[in-house]
């Protein structure tokens, strides 16, 4: 209970950092929310009514504190560009992003975990054995298949797939909103280009980590005792080997979160990415904030996840990582 | 623990399964292309800041909201103007007061008629009337002295200094009164232009309808829906081949091969900007009149419009565009590409000294972006050292417009269709001077012009005016840049104007 | 005898053949990366241009093996710097433990949920565009991942008895630090940075195919391949070969970083 609490107060005062960093950043960037609003042929008058009106005239403290005000409360908390609530504006577009790293992740680990499995099963088995050179030969195509970059991989799959085979339209536009099941097809082509480079990855991980508990002791000792391997293997090799995953699995979250904000440019979905882009470049603060500090707290829950995932799968694990 | 991990493993499993069965009924709503779609989309490179055409800045949005919104007047295509919600209009011979005679039986999209009412609105809402002290949201509109309701539904306007050229601000939307009060960011204030807000998702696609109400049978739209959806240059290019998008304004002549080979139309018209090498005259380098025109000598524009725009565009010698009609003079022969008359009025302006400057160049626009390449590649030649600075919109605006913290710099420039809004720009004491350009003689034939009425005299003056920026090699002004556009080969109607519209009620299927 | 390590071997040579290529294109190129030419736009790949030409008829096989220079040098000064730093923090920080750990830890948090995309925005707004940006940028991104490591394997070390011994004979903390704990680790530290390496190869990418990275007329692999995708029906060789040379160098540095954790 007590950890409980300490990892919420930790949690908390993480985020007030990242915000006051991230706020801080921005009072020393070049550009000008107001000019960048009003543009060229705007009146002095104008530029100085709209900077009074978004309280950009107070000091850094005050402006701070106004922020965060603003962003507990939801009160009155717009964005400059488009005069309307930041959670309008961000959650649809943070929502979009998850899905999309989400689903990604629901691929990578329903691939490369059965994959990685049946590869290191192979692998246990003797030297020289047929399903051994497979296994090797699956290690050399994992390893050019990790080195695509997926936004690469993006550009490649909406030509082959989108454009010569017709699979999918790239740059459907489908509503999230009003067709969920029609968003999840939309943005398969793009989870399928975050996921593939993970699954190598993943595969390769798992791949290692059952291998290692095939030729471990205790398997040696079961097997004498006149257990098949494949039933060594689902009841204790599996749950052994499948733990340093779970770790690597949360490594691997938070560079996909990062991953699909680049592959939705590809792909030209609405999310993080595009909210991001479009509101530091009109410094419109509000919005590169909220997105801050929500693409924050997504990362942060990742790793708590993970966390307290390693602790129910093995419970010796207390304390400090 | 087994069973733990056993019962994750079927959970993850059963998702992956319904999802790919989305993925499938999902993938299934194919569109085909060569039919008449009721909808049709428009892609744009930025995203709408607004749906309030009084509030709202940037000129892409103004282009957008076109449609869905009207002026007094009309620009037309060819740039003359044209009665739009005021049937007609007369100006006295001062030019200080503007009659307007109200369109009757003009409806607005929530099924109101339009009144005097509203247009006064409108109008102290851009000047900043309705409110004591209140701040205008349009410079121009500052002039504006009072605006009154007249009988035989009339609307009088009085402008504080006599303006002969006020007429082609009128285009300022119409909006219902208080209109824009109960206005949400989804549908936004009430118009009455030929189409309809459905919805605004910010930041993503405004999607649009016909207005059945329309008061103008001729000018009513043709197609049922229009999305503008916001887009990447790059993922456009995907989605106009696979059929998402139907109309691609702005695109560049190299992605306009590509779309054309796709099988999409391109329709080329101006841009109605000036893209000039701007020099600042605040800096030491540029203060001798002998440097500036070297550098004009030195720049092929022919070579530029043949790099970055497949030779096509505007060559310009000064600093209006074709666009201005009877204002605009070709300036263009004053400097012919000359780099050894360039190279030895270099060396008698510097002595044998090596001139090597900054140029910042706003890097979210490739045109420019590309010009300055080719700018750089031409300044070798002469010995010219010129360094790119690439920076973003936000911070040229920051720091090169309004800072004045620049030594040169690759831009557009627009301007509303009154010349002077484009001339004062080089007015000692105007506003928006980018370049600093100081000169009495200017500044003088500047005040003239504003002033009078006769329109021989003025059209004489803003000739002399282009002809002293080319003669004092203000800048290096370059092209009008060609516009182009790559349009759905079914479609036809798409026009060009010489200020920011995309006019979609034009637009039809062939 | 151990097995010759032929992993460690082929990662080296892929690795040095890039740092060669990029030597070479400092001092020599086929063509002069900025040299435009209206008639050479769009040739396809040809014996006078290898790997044909771009939209301002630019050799892209002189702007790859330069693109491959700017990634190699920002992905190597980021390591560099993210490494120096991560080191030094994580060192101190699993050596005394304690309060200041707790916090050091904290501050890597803040970073390490920042999404390096978005601190290098961040960055591009305090230090406008350019190399010296995205190098910083990614530097700073880096530091959590080497802390993290380096801290565990230090807080492994810190009650070993060598440790103690080199207490009890007086080396102050510094050196106990630096000279008796760092020798230990320095396996790990070299997988690090070699997996390090591998991201900040594709982060630079990432970020200058999102047009906030290395900016225009300076070639990068990441920025050709952003305004190569809008022409891959007019020019697919403009999109496939600074696709290539990425995986390539992402590919090599695989294999090198595989062949060293073989050898630990």
């Amino acid at each position: 209970m007590k950890s409980v609490i300490k990892k919420i107060i930790t949690f908390t005062i993480t985020l007030l950092l990242v915000s006051m960093v991230a706020f801080l950043m921005f009072q020393v960037i070049p550009g000008d929310s107001v000019l960048t609003k009003a543009g060229m042929n705007a009146t002095p008058e104008r530029i100085e009514e709209l900077r009074e009106a978004y309280g950009l005239n107070e000091n850094i403290v005050v402006r701070y504190f106004n922020w965060l005000k603003g962003f507990v409360t939801g009160n009155g908390y717009k964005s400059y560009t488009y005069n309307m609530d930041v959670w309008d504006l961000v959650i649809p577009n943070l929502k979009a992003t998850i899905l999309l790293a989400g689903y990604s992740l629901i691929i990578i680990l329903a691939v490369s975990i059965p994959l990685g499995t049946v590869l290191g099963y192979m692998s246990g088995k003797k030297k020289k054995s047929v399903s051994r050179k497979i296994g090797s030969l699956f290690d050399v195509v994992n390893q050019g298949i990790m080195a695509v970059p997926s936004f690469f991989l993006g550009i490649m799959i909406s030509i082959v797939f989108g454009l010569m085979l017709k699979w999918f339209i790239p740059g459907q536009i489908v509503s999230l909103e009003d067709d969920f099941l029609g968003f999840i097809g939309a943005i398969t082509p793009a989870a399928v280009a975050v996921a593939v480079p993970k699954i190598a990855m993943l595969t390769k991980f798992t791949k290692s980590s059952i291998t290692e508990n095939i030729r471990a002791d205790y398997v040696r000792t079961a097997r004498s005792k006149g257990m098949t391997l494949t039933s060594i293997l689902f009841k204790h090799v599996l749950k052994n080997a499948l733990i340093p995953v779970i770790t690597v699995t949360g490594v691997i979250s938070t560079e996909i979160f990062a991953g699909s904000i680049v592959v939705e440019q590809v792909f030209g979905i609405p999310g993080l990415g595009k909210v991001l882009i479009n509101s530091i470049s009109s410094r419109d603060y509000p919005v590169v904030m909220a997105a801050v500090v929500y693409s924050a707290i997504v990362v942060l829950t990742v790793n708590l996840i993970v966390d307290i995932a390693y602790r129910i799968v093995d419970p010796r694990m207390g304390g400090k990582s | 623990m087994n069973n733990n991990i056993k019962r994750i493993g079927t959970l993850v499993l059963t998702g992956v399964m319904i999802i790919s069965a989305a993925a499938m009924v999902g993938g299934c709503n194919k569109q085909d292309n060569n039919k008449e779609k009721d909808t049709i989309v428009v892609g744009i490179q930025q995203a709408l800041d607004g749906l309030d055409p009084h509030t709202v800045e940037s000129a892409g949005t103004r282009e957008v909201l076109y449609n869905v919104f009207e002026g007094l007047i009309k620009v037309e295509s060819d740039g003359t103007i044209s009665a739009a919600l005021a049937s007609e209009y007369s100006i006295n011979d001062e030019g200080t007061v503007y009659t307007f005679v109200i369109r009757e039986n003009v409806k607005f999209h929530d099924g109101s008629v339009l009144t005097t009412e509203d247009v006064k609105y409108s109008i102290e809402r851009n000047a900043g009337l309705l409110s004591e002290g209140g701040e205008a949201l349009d410079d121009a509109f500052t002039n504006i002295e009072s605006v009154n309701i007249k009988e035989g539904n009339k609307v009088e306007l009085v402008l504080k200094t006599a303006d002969s050229e006020f007429i082609s601000y009128l285009n300022e939307p119409v909006i219902k009164k208080d209109g824009e009060k109960n206005a949400n960011e989804k549908k936004g204030p009430v118009g009455t232009g030929p189409y309809k807000v459905i919805e605004n998702v910010a930041g993503d696609r405004l999607e649009l309808t016909k207005f059945d109400d329309y008061w103008n049978p001729e000018k009513a739209a043709n197609i049922k829906n229009v999305t503008f959806k916001v887009v990447t240059a790059s993922s456009a290019m995907l989605g106009m081949k696979a059929g998402t998008i139907d109309i691609f304004p702005y695109i560049t002549e190299d992605q306009a091969n590509e779309l054309e080979a796709a099988g999409f139309e391109i329709l080329d018209g101006n841009t109605n900007l000036v893209q000039a090498l701007y020099l600042n005259h605040n800096c030491d380098k540029f203060k001798d009149v002998s440097v500036r025109k070297a550098l004009n000598y030195a720049i092929d524009k022919q070579e530029i419009l043949d790099m970055v725009a497949g030779g096509k565009g505007t060559i310009l010698g000064s600093a209006l565009f074709e666009g201005f009609g009877k204002y605009y003079k070709d300036c263009a022969g004053i400097y012919q590409y000359d780099a050894d008359k360039a190279k030895t009025l270099l060396e008698d302006a510097l002595g044998g000294e090596k001139l090597t400057f900054t140029v910042r160049v706003p890097a979210n626009y490739e045109v420019h972006m590309n010009t300055a390449l080719v700018i750089q590649n031409q300044l070798k030649e002469i010995g010219v050292d010129m360094k790119i600075d690439a920076i973003d919109w936000s911070t040229w605006l920051e720091e090169v417009y309004a800072g004045n913290n620049y030594e040169a710099t690759v831009v557009g420039i627009d301007a509303k269709l009154a010349p002077k809004d484009m001339m004062r720009r080089y007015y000692s004491k105007g506003s928006g001077n980018l370049t600093a350009y100081n000169n009495p003689e200017f500044d003088k034939l500047y005040e003239e012009a504003v002033a009078t009425t006769d329109e021989a005299k003025k059209q004489e003056l803003y000739h002399k005016m282009q002809d002293l920026l080319a003669e004092e090699a203000a800048s290096v002004f370059i092209q009008d840049n060609v516009q182009l556009v790559a349009i759905n080969k079914k479609l036809t109607g798409y026009t060009f104007y010489p200020i920011y519209v995309q006019d979609m009620a034009c637009v039809k299927w062939k | 005898m151990k097995k010759r390590n032929y992993t460690l071997i082929a990662g080296t040579i892929m690795v040095l053949a890039a740092i060669l290529i990029a030597i070479i294109a400092e001092f020599y190129t086929p063509y002069a990366t900025d040299a435009l030419s209206v008639s050479d736009k769009f040739l396809s790949p040809s014996l006078k241009h290898i790997m044909g030409t771009d939209n301002l008829g630019r050799d892209i096989l002189s702007r790859v093996m330069v693109g491959m220079g700017t990634t190699i040098k920002i992905s190597g000064m980021a390591i560099l710097i993210g490494g120096t730093l991560g080191v030094i923090l994580g060192t101190v920080s699993g050596y005394i433990g304690g309060f200041f750990d707790e916090v050091l830890m904290r501050i890597n948090d803040v970073v390490a949920s920042v999404p390096s995309i978005l601190l290098a925005m961040v960055f591009i707004g305090v230090m406008g565009r350019g190399t010296v940006t995205v190098t910083v940028a990614l530097g700073i991104a880096f530091i959590p991942s080497f802390a993290r490591v380096v801290r565990g394997e230090v807080m492994n070390y810190r009650h070993r008895d060598f440790v103690k011994s080199a207490k009890l004979s007086g080396a102050g903390p510094v050196r106990i630090m630096f000279l008796h704990i760092m020798p230990n680790i320095k396996n790990t530290l070299l997988a690090a940075v070699a997996t390090g390496f591998n991201n900040a190869v594709l982060a630079e990418a990432g970020m200058s195919y999102m047009g906030i990275g290395v900016q225009p007329p300076t070639p990068s692999l990441g920025e050709m391949l952003a305004s190569s995708q809008s022409f891959w029906g007019l020019a697919p060789w403009y999109v496939i070969f600074p696709g290539l040379a990425i995986i390539y160098l992402v590919i090599s540095l695989v294999i090198f970083s595989n062949g060293l954790k073989k050898n630990m």
